[in-house]
């Protein structure tokens, strides 16, 4: 397993768009969610909005860049043929993508808690000017404060699992531009499925499994009663789908040639 | 080889059927493409057969809106003192109270509260209109609970007057004028200096039409966020009542008492009784009118575009092809073939884009028109009235989106082109395009962050399938959730054609600085 990780550090560590990809997941998380923070206002009379989701909201656009970093982890072995010397070299497909998933855990997780250490420093910084006071009940957003910790440390493994499930999806895709386009459908595309159809019943049984609606639930500080799911029960439901994309991505990855 | 010298193996005829040929030789973008209009008929059809609209009643069927002069549907619910009037001539009323009711919630189950106050398009004053029939034309001038003095007419017109609202201490003046089809509308403090308001040319208006007072008070409407995302509209029952004396008409007017007319009043369980009555006291030159509800446009209620969800959807897999299309020439090398056939590089990215527009055009028109006239079929089925749309908008709709999508597929090719990584570029057409309209219009983001989103990103081009207008003087729900987006249609669409054609320059000084 020692061989394969080294390995597969080596090739990510030398890939020249991996280092960007990092930076922008970090850049753009905390951007976006800047933004989001600086177009909302709160007016005297006090106002519903969940403040650290606002500040938190950045992860929507950062979460396609932790996808495209993984799917050419995978796919973009496939698309220049390296992927027979890798397999040839390292015999063990289970272990290869095991070493895979590591080392991508390994870079994204660091960038992932840049991305929202930063996005919680604009809100604390930009909110207070946009009418988010203490005195309108909303005090400055601190790690201190226990639901804003979970929010947090939800969205880091939020990022990390949507990384893992990105890659799972590329092993079975096989080609990087598919993928990708699979990965973000199903991230966006299942986001606005409850909203198409008609029947509430229905609306909750796709809000449930979607993977972004249920596993963002986790930056849900307010109103947690009236969330279809609580905090962690959602991010359960991407950890689920990351366990089926990997395990499905893994077989296929054994049973095929490559 | 054509004549034509030098430049004949680069004519720009030749170069876009060779890409059409490349395009239409790959099976997966041709799948791509059918794939795209399949998910935008599927979704549409999907959402508008699961959609039930029940309305309770007798029989559970949905009221049928009046519709106004212009086509659309409208609100027509006010209470009316008239009196027939031939020909040219003039009514002249001065307002001397203009007070109001609101519904709150009830503290007590059961026991109605009402706050004494006045909404700000609560209207009362002066109207002359083709008979008493909901959505006949008419003109009017009046005063209003916080938007002065305005003329309105046919329901989607308003011009506004001098601001300020009215009081025993400042009594308002007000004047409607005829002469043949054109109306009049004056306002004046005093009676004797008097300020013209607007004026209204009325086709319609016969020569013997209804002259006289009105009220009308829209219901409050108080929006709170839901859990969901989106927004929980609540409409309150609210009333205004205005004092008008010094009444004078002019004209050949027929003799006899003024008619009351609760216009647009509906019925309580029993299908008599007036569900909240409006009313007219007439007392030695006084007259008291109460009136509840609107005269305007109604932009609340299921639209055509209702059935376009899927486009969104669909977008996804126009920009994966789109990308591809001119990528798969990088990773494969055939890039320097393409452009050692056609020396002019730029030449060959704009082929390239003419055949994705017209391929994706081509798919989403075909797409967009079976959505939207087979959804709309299952959504009137299911009991759903739909608001009328004109001719002219309804086009718009079904060739606008198609238009936008050939938008969207061209700035993803030129993303493709710059970028010249499939999965980057992929991304990034996904993040300019759908990411800011899902934020936008399906989570819980607040709305002005939502209309910032829609004005400054390439999504601002789904503006384009809005069929109802805003309307400042209705007071309703306008956002983005809600399908209101704060560009106008082709301004959106502009704004999205903007951005296609600089990343398609960029990519093209790119392609000529860069080696292949």
């Amino acid at each position: 397993m020692r061989r394969e990780l080294r390995a597969e550090w080596t090739k990510l560590r030398t890939e020249p768009g991996a280092g960007w990809l990092l930076t922008a997941l970090a850049v753009l998380t905390a951007a976006a969610g800047a933004a989001v923070c600086a177009s909302v206002t709160c007016p005297a009379a006090g106002c519903g909005h969940d403040t650290v989701r606002l500040a938190l909201a950045g992860v929507q656009v950062g979460q396609a860049v932790a996808a495209v970093l993984a799917v050419l982890v995978a796919g973009g072995e496939y698309g220049t043929g390296m992927i027979r010397t890798t397999l040839t070299a390292m015999p063990r497909r289970g272990a290869v993508l095991a070493a895979k998933g590591a080392v991508l855990t390994g870079v994204t997780l660091p960038a992932a808690v840049l991305a929202v250490l930063g996005s919680l420093l604009a809100g604390r910084l930009v909110l207070p000017g946009r009418g988010f006071t203490a005195a309108h009940g909303h005090p400055p957003l601190s790690l201190a404060d226990g639901p804003t910790l979970r929010a947090a440390a939800g969205s880091v493994l939020y990022l990390a699992l949507v990384a893992l499930l990105s890659l799972g999806i590329a092993f079975a895709v096989r080609d990087t531009a598919a993928a990708i386009g699979a990965v973000l459908g199903l991230l966006y595309a299942s986001a606005v499925l409850p909203l198409m159809v008609g029947d509430p019943d229905w609306q909750l049984v796709l809000w449930r499994l979607s993977p972004s609606n249920a596993g963002l639930s986790v930056q849900a500080t307010v109103n947690l009663d009236g969330l279809p799911l609580g905090p962690w029960a959602g991010l359960g439901v991407l950890v689920a789908w990351t366990a089926a994309a990997l395990a499905g991505g893994g077989l296929l990855l054994r049973v095929r040639d490559a | 080889m054509r004549a034509g010298g030098p430049s004949a193996p680069g004519g720009f005829g030749r170069m876009t059927r060779a890409e059409w040929t490349k395009f239409r030789t790959v099976r997966g973008w041709v799948a791509g493409m059918a794939a795209a209009a399949l998910v935008t008929v599927l979704l549409g059809l999907m959402s508008a057969a699961g959609s039930h609209t029940s309305c309770g009643g007798p029989d559970d069927t949905c009221p049928v809106p009046p519709v106004g002069p212009g086509g659309e549907a409208v609100d027509d619910h006010f209470f009316f003192a008239h009196r027939p009037m031939t020909g040219d001539g003039s009514l002249t009323a001065r307002v001397t109270s203009m007070t109001g009711k609101v519904r709150v919630p009830d503290r007590v189950p059961g026991a109605r509260r009402l706050d004494a106050r006045l909404v700000p398009w609560a209207k009362a004053g002066l109207v002359v209109k083709d008979g008493v029939r909901q959505g006949s034309t008419y003109a009017a001038v009046m005063v209003t609970g916080g938007h002065g003095v305005r003329m309105q007419h046919d329901f989607t017109q308003d011009t506004a007057g001098l601001p300020g609202g009215v009081s025993a201490g400042s009594p308002r003046w007000l004047r409607l004028d005829r002469k043949g089809q054109e109306i009049t509308g004056y306002e004046s403090a005093d009676g004797r200096r008097w300020t013209e308001v607007g004026r209204a040319r009325l086709p319609g208006l016969p020569d013997t039409a209804e002259i006289g007072l009105f009220a009308a008070s829209p219901g409050d409407l108080t929006v709170t966020r839901a859990d969901f995302g989106g927004s929980i509209e609540q409409v309150r029952f609210s009333e205004t009542t205005a004092v008008f004396d010094r009444v004078e008409l002019s004209g050949r007017v027929a003799a006899g008492a003024w008619r009351r007319d609760d216009i647009g009043v509906t019925t309580e369980a029993d299908g008599v009784t007036p569900h909240h009555p409006g009313g007219f006291q007439e007392s030695g030159g006084t007259y008291t009118v109460t009136g509840v509800g609107d005269i305007g446009p109604v932009v609340d209620g299921p639209r055509p575009e209702n059935t376009l969800t899927g486009v969104v959807i669909a977008l996804i897999v126009v920009i994966v092809v789109a990308v591809v299309f001119v990528t798969a020439e990088y990773r494969r090398g055939l890039v320097r073939v393409t452009l050692l056939a056609s020396p002019r590089r730029g030449h060959a990215l704009a082929a390239k884009a003419v055949v994705i527009a017209a391929v994706t055009f081509a798919a989403g028109l075909a797409a967009t028109a079976a959505t939207v006239s087979l959804g709309t079929g299952l959504l009137r089925g299911n009991g759903a009235v739909l608001l009328p749309v004109s001719g002219e908008a309804q086009v718009r709709l079904i060739g606008g989106v198609a238009l936008m999508m050939a938008a969207t597929a061209v700035l993803a090719l030129g993303l493709g082109a710059l970028l010249r990584r499939g999965p980057a570029a992929i991304t990034a057409g996904i993040a300019v395009v759908v990411v800011p309209h899902l934020l936008a219009t399906a989570s819980f983001l607040p709305d002005e962050a939502a209309r910032w989103l829609l004005r400054l990103t390439p999504a601002a081009g789904f503006a384009i399938q809005q069929s109802i207008p805003e309307y400042p003087q209705v007071l309703a729900n306008y956002v983005p959730s809600a399908g209101f987006y704060p560009l106008a249609p082709w301004a959106g669409l502009a704004v999205l054609c903007g951005y296609a054609g600089l990343v398609l320059v960029l990519a093209v000084i790119r392609l000529n600085r860069r080696d292949a």
